[in-house]
C-alpha cells in the first residue's frame, strides 16, 4: 500500500510539472497581459511606461525562461508574486482558502449524503410515486442552470421571506465572536452550499437509484435472500456497499473541484474565496495568480484521484489484490 | 399420492408470465413428490421452466411471475400459501439453495466466513464467536483445503470449485430438510464438475437430506439422480426412475434429448498425414503479461499458449481441448491474428500469418475464418443479418449487390429462410443465430473455419443440429476446421484429431479415436474419466 502510495505521488509530481506548462502556455496564448491592463487603467499608455511595467515583472524575457523561472519558484512551493495585488500569490491564496473549503465542502458534503440517501429511498420504492417524485425532483436540480438556482434561492429565501442572508461570508459590523460567530458563518453558508450542491446532488441520486436497481438483480442478492436474510439487512450489507462503488468514484470527481468548481457560486454570493480570486484575476490578466490558482486546483484534483483510489482498495478487496 | 417419506409435494403448481412472454404459464400443471434421502432429477433445456417450480418453493421468483394455481406442500404446509416472515424462516434453514455461478453467487465484498456466518445470524442461532468455529468446520466438511485461510478468503481468491464448495457449506449450515442445486456444476471444468457431483453425493448420504438437482446435462443425471423428472415448455412429459429413463425412454422427447447427446465412441479417422497440409503452426508462443511497467508494480505473467506445433490437414477437423485457463481460446485467436503470437510461425499457402501486416494480412485472413461461442454478443445488435454477413466481402472489395445476393444463398445454405437478410439478430434463436455466424463466417469463402466454443452456449438438440450443419459444409465446401471446445462429447463427435492443452502447453495430440481409447498421457485420462455419465455409456455399449 506504501509503496502504491509513493508511485502514485511520484506520477502525481510529474503530472502537476505538466500541467502548469501547459497552463502557461495557454496563458500567455490569450491577448493582452498584466502590464497592458495596468498600463490602460493608469490612463497611461505610452511605450515607455509600458515598458517600464513589463521589465518589472519579468514580462519581458523569453517565454522559455519566463517559464524556468516560474517552474523553478513552484518546485519551492514559491507562486510568484502578484504586481496588481502587491501580495506574494501563496499568500493571498492561502487567505482566501478557508473560505472556499468551507464552501465547497458544505456542499459536497450535503449532496452526497441527500443525494445517496435520495437514492436509496428511490430504489427501494420503485415505480410507486415517491420514487417518481424524486427522480422528477432529481432531474429539475440537474438541469437547472446553477446561476439562475443561485439568483432564485437569494430572491425567495432572502429578499422575499428574510430567512437567511443572501450575501457574504458573515455579517459586515456584526463583530461576532466565538459560536455566535460560527453560527453567524453558518447562516451564510446555507444558500450558496446547497445551490452549490444541486447538481452532485442529483447526479448521486440517480447514480445510486440505478446501481441499486441493478446491484439488487445479481445472483449474490439471491443467495442472501435464500439464507433468509431480513430485506433491510440485504440492503444495507450486500446491496448499498456493492452499489457504492460507482458513487466513490463520481465523488472522488467532486471532490476534485473543492477548489475551483465554485466560480459561479461564490461570485453571485459575493463568498470571499477562490473562485472570485480567480474571476478576478481572470478579468486583470493577473498571470501569477491565475496560474497559483490552476496549480492549487490541479494538485487538489489528483490529491483527490488518489484518495479515490485509496478508498476504492478499502472498499473493494479485487482491486487490492491486482 | 400420500408418501410418508415425501418431504415436498408439488400438486398440479401452475405459475404464470408476465404478458407478452413466448408462453402463458412458465409451469403448468406440474406435479412430482421429493422423498427424503434422494436425488431428483429436474433435467430440461432453456426455457423448460425446470427452474420455476424450485424457485416458487423459496418464494424467488422473479417480479411479475408468480404461480396462480396449485400447492407445493412441504410436510403438510402449503409453502405458496406462507407469510414472507414465515418463509424467510424455512429459507437457509429447512431448504437450502446453491446456483451455476458460485462466482456471482458469493458477494464479492465480504469474506467468506463471513457470508457463511450470515446464515446463523438470519436465524438468530449462535453467538458471533460461535458461528465462526462453526464456518470453519463446514469448509472442512466440504473439503476445502486450508479452512482457516479459506475462511478469510474474498470470493475472487478462490477457484471456481472452490467458490461452489463455499456455496454448498453455506447451505449446509443449518441441516436442511431439501437442498436445491440449480444447475451447480454447469460453470464448472469437467473434473471439478465431477468432484462436486460427488460431494454433493456424499454429503446428500451423510445428511439425509432431499435434493432437487436441476440440470440440462443427460450425463450428470445418470451419473448422480435416484429419480428423473424431464420438462418441457413448462410440463412435466416424463417422470420416473433414473435407469428406467435413460435406458427406456417413453416419451420422444426424452428420446430425442438422449439422442442428441454426442456419444463419447470416436470413429477411426483416415490417415491424416495422407491428406495435404492446410494450415501448419510452428513453436506458436503467447505470453500475457500485465502489472510492470513503470509505475504499475509487480509485473505478473501467464505462459497463455507455450511452444506449440501442429498440421491440419485439408479437409480436417482438428479438435482444440482443454479446460478454463488451458490457453486454448488463445491458439485460435493467434490463428486468425485477433491477437499477434509473440513467436512461432502460422504457414497457410506458404505464406507466415504470425508476421504479415497491412494490405497483405488483410488478404490473407479472408482465407481463415472464425465463429465464436456466444450467438448473442458475437452479432451486432444494431445490424440487418445482410448486412453483418455481406460486411465482410464487401470491405474485400466485392460489389454489394452481388455481395447481399450471396448473403442471401449463405443464409439458405445454413438451413435459414433467405428473406431473414432484412431482419435484425434478436429476432432470432441461439441457434438460428450461430447459423448466421456460420454464414458470416463462410461469406468471405474462406478455406479454414476456426470455431471457439461454438456449440457450448447452446441446448443439447439445437448443438446436435448445429455440429450436423458444421459437418455437412466441411465436407461440401472441403473445408479445413479447428475445433475449440471444453466439452469432450462434442470434440468425439465431430473431431478427426485431437489436440489436449493444459496450462498453455500441447500435452497430447492424436487421433480421436487414440485420445479416448489409448489416452496417453494422465491428464488426458483425468479428462476423460471425469465425462458424466461415462460409465453408463460404457456398460450400455459393452
Amino acid at each position: 500500500m506504501l509503496r502504491f502510495i509513493a508511485l502514485r505521488l511520484v506520477k502525481a509530481a510529474v503530472i502537476l510539472i505538466a500541467i502548469v506548462t501547459l497552463n502557461f502556455f495557454l496563458i500567455h496564448a490569450a491577448p493582452g497581459d498584466p502590464a497592458a491592463v495596468m498600463a490602460g487603467e493608469a490612463g497611461a499608455a505610452d511605450e515607455i511606461f509600458l515598458q517600464q511595467l513589463k521589465e518589472q515583472f519579468g514580462l519581458d524575457k523569453p517565454l522559455l525562461t519566463q517559464l524556468g523561472i516560474y517552474l523553478a519558484g513552484v518546485v519551492q512551493l514559491d507562486l510568484g508574486f502578484s504586481y496588481r495585488q502587491q501580495m506574494p500569490v501563496a499568500e493571498l491564496i492561502w487567505d482566501r482558502l478557508p473560505a472556499t473549503l468551507l464552501l465547497t465542502t458544505a456542499a459536497f458534503v450535503i449532496s452526497l449524503v441527500l443525494g445517496t440517501l435520495a437514492g436509496v429511498l428511490a430504489s427501494a420504492r420503485v415505480g410507486k410515486w415517491s420514487d417518481t417524485l424524486i427522480s422528477t425532483v432529481a432531474l429539475l436540480f440537474y438541469a437547472t442552470p446553477l446561476y439562475w438556482a443561485a439568483l432564485m434561492a437569494v430572491l425567495l429565501f432572502s429578499v422575499q421571506l428574510n430567512w437567511l442572508p443572501g450575501f457574504g461570508y458573515e455579517t459586515v459590523g456584526g463583530n461576532y465572536t466565538g459560536f455566535a460567530r460560527v453560527l453567524d458563518i453558518a447562516q451564510h453558508l446555507i444558500l450558496p452550499a446547497s445551490t452549490l450542491g444541486l447538481f452532485f446532488m442529483a447526479v448521486y441520486m440517480r447514480m445510486t437509484r440505478a446501481s441499486m436497481l441493478e446491484v439488487s438483480t445479481l445472483d449474490f442478492v439471491k443467495t442472501a435472500r435464500a439464507k433468509g436474510l431480513k430485506p433491510g439487512l440485504i440492503q444495507r450489507r450486500h446491496i448499498f456497499r456493492n452499489a457504492m462503488l460507482p458513487v466513490v468514484t463520481l465523488a472522488g470527481l467532486q471532490a476534485g473541484q473543492l477548489v475551483g468548481g465554485a466560480v459561479l457560486t461564490e461570485t453571485v454570493f459575493a463568498w470571499p474565496g477562490i473562485g472570485r480570486l480567480m474571476f478576478d484575476a481572470l478579468a486583470q490578466r493577473d498571470y501569477n495568480v491565475l496560474l497559483g490558482v490552476f496549480f492549487v486546483s490541479a494538485a487538489m484534483v489528483l490529491l483527490f484521484n488518489l484518495v479515490t483510489d485509496i478508498l476504492y482498495r478499502v472498499v473493494d478487496p479485487r482491486i487490492r489484490a491486482s | 399420492m400420500t408418501d410418508t417419506s415425501s418431504v415436498l409435494q408439488i400438486k398440479g403448481l401452475q405459475i404464470a408470465l408476465p404478458e407478452g412472454a413466448d408462453r402463458p404459464f412458465a409451469v403448468d400443471d406440474v406435479s412430482y413428490d421429493l422423498k427424503a434421502g434422494e436425488i431428483l432429477c429436474i433435467v430440461g433445456e432453456s426455457g423448460s421452466g425446470k427452474s420455476m417450480s424450485a424457485n416458487a418453493m423459496m418464494g424467488l421468483l422473479p417480479d411479475l411471475v408468480r404461480p396462480t394455481a396449485g400447492e407445493i406442500l412441504f410436510h403438510d404446509t402449503d409453502l405458496l400459501k406462507l407469510s414472507e416472515d414465515a418463509l424467510r424462516d424455512l429459507r437457509g434453514k429447512k431448504i437450502a439453495m446453491i446456483f451455476q455461478e458460485p462466482m456471482s453467487a458469493l458477494n464479492p465484498l465480504m469474506r467468506v466466513d463471513d457470508q457463511i456466518a450470515e446464515v446463523f445470524e438470519a436465524h438468530d442461532l449462535l453467538s458471533p464467536a460461535e458461528r465462526r468455529t462453526r464456518a470453519i468446520e463446514l469448509l472442512t466438511e466440504v473439503g476445502i483445503p486450508d479452512p482457516e485461510k479459506a475462511a478469510r478468503a474474498y470470493p475472487f481468491q478462490l477457484s471456481g470449485g472452490q467458490r461452489q464448495r463455499v456455496m454448498i457449506a453455506m447451505a449446509l449450515a443449518l441441516e436442511p430438510e431439501i437442498l436445491i442445486a440449480d444447475e451447480p456444476t454447469t460453470a464448472l471444468d469437467v473434473t471439478t464438475q465431477a468432484q462436486i457431483l460427488k460431494l454433493i453425493a456424499d454429503l446428500q448420504e451423510r445428511h439425509g437430506m432431499a435434493v432437487m438437482f436441476i440440470t440440462h446435462d443427460f450425463g450428470v443425471v445418470a451419473e448422480i439422480a435416484d429419480r428423473v423428472a424431464v420438462m418441457q415448455l413448462g410440463k412435466i412429459v416424463e417422470h420416473g426412475n433414473a435407469d428406467e429413463v435413460l435406458d427406456h425412454p417413453q416419451h420422444d422427447y426424452t428420446r430425442k434429448l438422449i439422442a442428441a447427446i454426442p456419444k463419447l465412441h470416436a470413429d477411426d479417422a483416415e490417415e491424416a498425414d495422407t491428406k495435404k497440409t492446410a494450415l501448419e503452426v510452428i513453436g506458436l508462443t503467447k505470453t500475457y503479461r500485465s502489472g510492470g511497467g513503470l509505475f504499475g508494480g509487480p509485473e505478473r505473467v501467464v505462459h497463455a499458449v507455450n511452444d506449440i506445433s501442429f498440421k491440419l490437414g485439408v479437409g480436417e477437423t482438428l479438435g482444440v481441448v482443454g479446460e478454463s485457463g488451458s490457453g486454448k481460446s488463445s491458439v485460435g485467436r493467434c490463428l486468425v491474428r485477433l491477437q499477434d503470437p509473440d513467436q512461432g510461425s502460422v504457414l497457410l499457402d506458404g505464406e507466415d500469418m504470425a508476421t504479415l501486416t497491412g494490405e497483405k494480412l488483410r488478404t490473407v485472413r479472408k482465407s481463415i475464418q472464425m465463429i465464436f461461442q456466444d450467438p448473442f454478443a458475437s452479432l451486432n445488435p444494431r445490424s440487418k443479418i445482410g448486412r453483418i454477413i455481406a460486411e465482410g466481402p464487401i470491405a474485400h472489395g466485392v460489389p454489394a449487390k452481388q455481395a447481399y445476393a450471396k448473403a442471401a444463398e449463405l443464409l439458405d445454405l445454413v438451413g435459414l429462410d433467405p428473406s431473414a437478410i432484412d431482419r435484425y439478430p434478436h429476432e432470432f434463436s441461439g441457434g438460428q443465430r450461430q447459423r448466421i455466424g456460420i454464414a458470416r463466417a463462410l461469406a468471405l469463402e474462406p478455406e479454414i473455419i476456426i470455431a471457439d466454443e461454438a456449440v457450448s452456449a447452446l441446448d443439447v438438440s439445437i448443438q446436435a443440429q448445429v455440429l450436423d450443419l458444421l459437418d455437412d459444409l466441411k465436407t461440401r465446401l472441403n473445408l479445413s476446421l479447428v475445433f475449440i471446445t471444453h466439452d469432450l462429447r462434442v470434440a468425439a463427435q465431430i473431431c478427426d484429431r485431437i489436440a489436449v492443452m493444459q496450462k498453455g502447453n500441447l500435452v497430447e495430440l492424436g487421433t480421436a479415436s487414440d485420445i479416448f481409447n489409448n489416452p496417453k498421457s494422465d491428464y488426458t485420462r483425468s479428462l476423460i474419466e471425469a465425462i458424466p455419465g461415462r460409465e453408463k455409456e460404457l456398460a450400455a455399449a459393452g
